[in-house]
């Protein structure tokens, strides 16, 4: 344990690169995954089925192939895709190939999972709901922006906010790609001090811990502002 | 939901413009197929040479039983293991006694909000830091961090699964003077088991893609096998494309085996809901007691 307090400022820095990844990454899985459902949900075949695939395909892969790919793999196939183009310091934070790739690939992966969930938060509102917003006539954007999509965000928001712990927790994944996060951090600590193996360890869980129930208590939070009688 | 009730029977103005959609859509992804396998000719990544090792025998020998034999083992054991420690932390959280309900429920959240590659390091360094080959080592590092968390997430499906039996059940089984027991093994237990398999064979679908994460303590399986053959060929395109499609493959096969299990051993009734980790007032759950 004391090495965790003797530094533990790089600890904290190790939790702020988490916690960025996770910002990030969020952001745009959540962006991704909107498109993706509406794919998934909408009139058109082709984009229905490509979603499926996309989604069905991404889902079954394990994220290391896919944090691999972008790192090993993608620069080769196209040098765009090698990231080394980003460049980016803010304060004593840097943000560089590794930590783009890093936001690619837990983007590309969590987007499916929040397309799932968004898209169980549609399947949740009652069939008669839009029935009856078509038997008043309203066209479709009416059924959609007054009837089914504020109940579905409502019903989303559980499934939403697992998929995002999930998220947060999958951010470790880049310790092994070249982030130093919490959990690249830990495994440094736990490698130059072998007396203190427990400590260590008990002490960057509940850094985690600390972080998963902040992000759980604002769902919970949420969910009961939005609740409906 | 279905998209009839959402969308109007579409009329000549409104197929006409899908049909513009249809045709857009069908040339961006085409287009886009296409640019990725333009890039892979391009960059040299479609050369035979690079995908010689999948051709020849002793290499794909090497990645079916030195990666996806041992990958398949480690999960098995994993989910076995997992299936125990949560039937034990389950029964656990539904105790009627405080002493044995919250200590349970403490290890249930921890190992549930812990993410499984802080685990891997530390079982690799703390608890297994004197196996040795590095190869033991490491397999046994995934297979008791997986089963931990994998091992939590089932309790908590479990403590799902007995808790949707039917009330009546257990107050039945009470009547004609069964002990706790009893109820438990002779009455929740044989129906929950039913409803929550397909839950465990979705959870082997996680466990299984999880062995990769023991890339960050070396690698085990068939991210070792990945690890490999990268400096001999130089083909990392190619090696990861071919790993991540077995791991594909093996998935869609379990996900197939879980909906079938659903079909035919529980209906069209809805997959088993387990709350999220850290949810708060869910925690409280003995079944016994008349809510």
């Amino acid at each position: 344990m004391e090495a965790v307090l003797d530094q533990f400022d790089a600890v904290l820095k190790a939790f702020g690169y988490t916690a960025l990844l996770f910002a990030v990454s969020g952001v745009f899985s959540v962006l991704l995954g909107t498109l993706l459902v509406s794919m998934r949900v909408g009139p058109i075949a082709v984009l229905n089925r490509a979603a499926a695939v996309y989604i069905t395909v991404v889902r079954n892969t394990p994220l290391v192939m896919i944090f691999m790919f972008f790192q090993l793999g993608a620069g080769k196939v196209w040098n765009l895709l090698n990231f080394q183009w980003v460049d980016i310091h803010i304060g004593t934070l840097d943000f560089t190939s590794f930590f783009t790739a890093a936001v690619v690939s837990l983007s590309l992966y969590t987007a499916c999972f929040v397309a799932e969930a968004l898209r169980s938060g549609v399947n949740a509102v009652p069939l008669g709901q839009a029935e009856a917003a078509r038997a008043i006539g309203l066209p479709f954007s009416g059924v959609m922006s007054q009837v089914v999509l504020p109940q579905a965000f409502r019903a989303s928001v559980p499934p939403l906010a697992s998929t995002l712990i999930a998220l947060l927790k999958n951010t470790s994944v880049a310790a092994a790609f070249g982030v130093l996060e919490a959990a690249a951090q830990m495994k440094i600590f736990t490698n130059n001090h072998a007396d203190q193996r427990w400590g260590i360890f008990i002490a960057f869980a509940l850094g985690y811990i600390i972080l998963v129930e902040v992000v759980s208590l604002f769902a919970t939070l949420l969910e009961r502002r939005w609740r409906i009688a | 939901m279905p998209a009839a009730v959402l969308f109007d029977a579409p009329g000549p103005a409104t197929v006409a413009r899908h049909r513009i959609y249809t045709f857009v859509g069908i040339a961006a992804i085409a287009g886009l197929i296409a640019f990725a396998f333009y890039r892979l000719w391009a960059s040299g990544q479609m050369t035979y040479e690079k995908w010689e090792p999948f051709f020849t025998p002793r290499y794909i020998e090497a990645i079916l039983v030195d990666g996806l034999l041992i990958t398949l083992q480690m999960a098995f054991l994993a989910i076995i293991g997992a299936v125990v420690f949560g039937v034990i932390f389950g029964v656990g959280k539904l105790s009627d006694h405080a002493w044995l309900r919250w200590p349970c429920w403490l290890v249930v959240e921890f190992f549930r909000a812990v993410p499984v590659i802080l685990l891997m390091i530390f079982c690799f360094y703390a608890i297994f830091g004197d196996f040795e080959p590095l190869n033991t080592r490491t397999y046994w590092s995934v297979v008791l961090a997986l089963t931990l968390y994998n091992g939590a997430v089932l309790a908590e499906v479990f403590r799902a699964g007995v808790n949707a039996v039917p009330k009546g059940q257990a107050e039945a089984a009470y009547a004609i003077g069964m002990r706790k027991t009893q109820v438990m093994t002779l009455v929740l237990l044989p129906q929950a088991v039913k409803i929550m398999i397909p839950a465990i064979i979705s959870q082997c679908v996680v466990a299984l893609k999880d062995t990769a994460l023991g890339y960050v303590i070396a690698g085990v399986g068939l991210t070792r096998m990945a690890r490999q053959i990268f400096p001999t060929f130089q083909n990392h395109v190619a090696t990861i494309i071919v790993i991540a499609s077995l791991y594909i493959l093996v998935n869609l096969l379990l996900t197939w085996l879980a909906n079938w299990v659903q079909r035919k051993y529980v209906g069209e009734k809805k997959v088993l809901e387990v709350s999220m980790v850290g949810e708060h007032g869910t925690t409280t759950g003995a079944p016994f007691d008349s809510r």
